[in-house]
């Protein structure tokens, strides 16, 4: 167990291994295609945060999150939702291909006629009595995990002229640490309407557009129950070696 | 060889199905002792309030540890005291925190002064972004952080300091515009 704490301040400890950045990899903020990025990004430039243990820490959140149905958004009411049931499952990696054990995932999406249970969405596609949208799991000790849903369907928005999403689900996840928590959104193949999504065109990497599209898995469907899909997910991997020049605090150039 | 990592997309609108928890705001066991309120406000480059965010805060322990296997000095136990604290902005774009306040923070650069790591989510943001909150009652430990050195504009490093508060401290985050709040690149 730890040591009394003492009131001297402790001699400064040794670097901690950082996270490899990857801001590249990412949207940028200011994205005009996305109208609503407009006045909901900083215009200052981002200053660069060493990672130290706050950054290289985070909450390691348990079974306590957890509902018994959590997994299985086509049981969560007394009747069965309208779609087609799928299975949604895949492995968390890092960027080094560990797996992520033991870590949240938190998803939320459309009905199957594209319509969210939340108040703000209005568009005339009708709600579902016997479907939320909501789930939670967390990934075994080989970083898998595995949810039972409805296919999403498209719904319209007014970003642009007969602007629609993508079919989607929501990922939310936290990682090992602060840095490693991301937000994101998983696509199914072929969809017709990436051309026109903005969300989709402004990751700047076609390559890292595509790693957002699950990849349909016949040998993991059901028989006579399901169709299943298969995602994996890669977190940021951590730096192999603390390189004093990048962690060194730059001078602000403001 | 390193795998690349899988793109950030925006919470979008309907952020508030899925994310906020019954006990979110709860970083600290309601009731603590020692335990205080941090308040703000969460606003964009108009000024107007953003009512679909998502603020959410990690920290260390009063002592300045972590319940993590990479901090090696192990937390003290501390129970009910989670470091996370998660809250969707309401119609008026405020949010709370029940915490209790943090340590300061050992590192290579320097003793750092007691600080909550932040992240904010919201519609039309398609990543998050990272802030730190620091403390008013704490102005030689913050003439000594080493983040906040690294700040040359004294209006930008103030943007980072809460206020006093009845129940604890006041933080409003300014997304962009007038009085912007400094973000990082993590």
């Amino acid at each position: 167990m730890s040591e009394p704490l003492t009131p001297e301040a402790p001699a400064a400890p040794p670097p901690v291994l950082g996270y490899l950045r990857d801001r590249e990899v990412h949207p940028p903020l200011d994205y005009p295609g996305y109208r609503s990025t407009a006045l909901r990004h900083p215009r200052r430039r981002l200053k660069v945060l060493p990672h130290l243990l706050t950054e290289v820490t985070g909450p390691l959140l348990g079974e306590d999150r957890i509902g018994e149905l959590d997994n299985d958004l086509t049981r969560q009411h007394d009747g069965e939702p309208q779609g087609q049931r799928i299975i949604v499952h895949g492995q968390v990696r890092d960027g080094d291909g560990a797996p992520v054990p033991h870590t949240l995932i938190e998803i939320w999406q459309a009905n199957a006629g594209g319509r969210y249970r939340h108040t703000g969405d209005n568009w005339p596609s009708p709600l579902d009595p016997n479907f939320t949208g909501v789930g939670r799991t967390l990934t075994d000790d080989q970083g898998r995990y595995r949810f039972t849903t409805i296919r999403p369907g498209a719904y319209p928005w007014r970003n642009h002229d007969n602007a629609w999403r993508p079919a989607h689900i929501h990922f939310s996840l936290f990682g090992r640490a602060f840095t490693q928590r991301l937000v994101t959104q998983m696509y199914f193949p072929g969809d017709p309407l990436f051309f026109q999504d903005p969300m989709w065109n402004s990751i700047p990497d076609p390559d890292a557009r595509e790693r957002l599209v699950a990849r349909f898995d016949y040998g993991s469907t059901e028989e006579e129950w399901a169709l299943a899909y298969e995602w994996d997910i890669v977190l940021r991997g951590r730096e192999s070696t603390v390189f004093e020049d990048e962690i060194a605090l730059e001078d602000d150039d403001e | 060889m390193t795998a690349p990592t899988t793109p950030s997309q925006t919470v979008g609108p309907y952020l508030h199905i899925g994310l906020p928890w019954p006990d979110g705001p709860f970083a600290a066991a309601e009731g603590s002792p020692g335990g205080v309120w941090i308040r703000g406000v969460l606003t964009d480059g108009a000024g107007a309030p953003i009512g679909d965010g998502l603020v959410e805060t990690w920290q260390a322990d009063p002592d300045g540890r972590f319940d993590h296997p990479d901090d090696p000095r192990g937390a003290v136990a501390r129970p009910g005291f989670r470091g996370f604290g998660r809250c969707p902005t309401d119609a008026e774009g405020r949010f709370a925190v029940y915490t209790l306040k943090p340590g300061p923070v050992p590192s290579h650069l320097g003793l750092q002064a007691p600080h909550i790591d932040v992240s904010v989510f919201a519609r039309g943001m398609l990543n998050r972004t990272v802030t730190r909150i620091y403390f008013p009652d704490e102005p030689e430990a913050n003439a000594a952080d080493p983040v906040l050195g690294s700040i040359a504009s004294e209006a930008a490093r103030a943007t980072l300091v809460a206020e006093p508060a009845e129940d604890g401290y006041r933080f409003d985050i300014r997304l962009q515009g007038e009085g912007e709040t400094v973000f990082f690149n993590i």
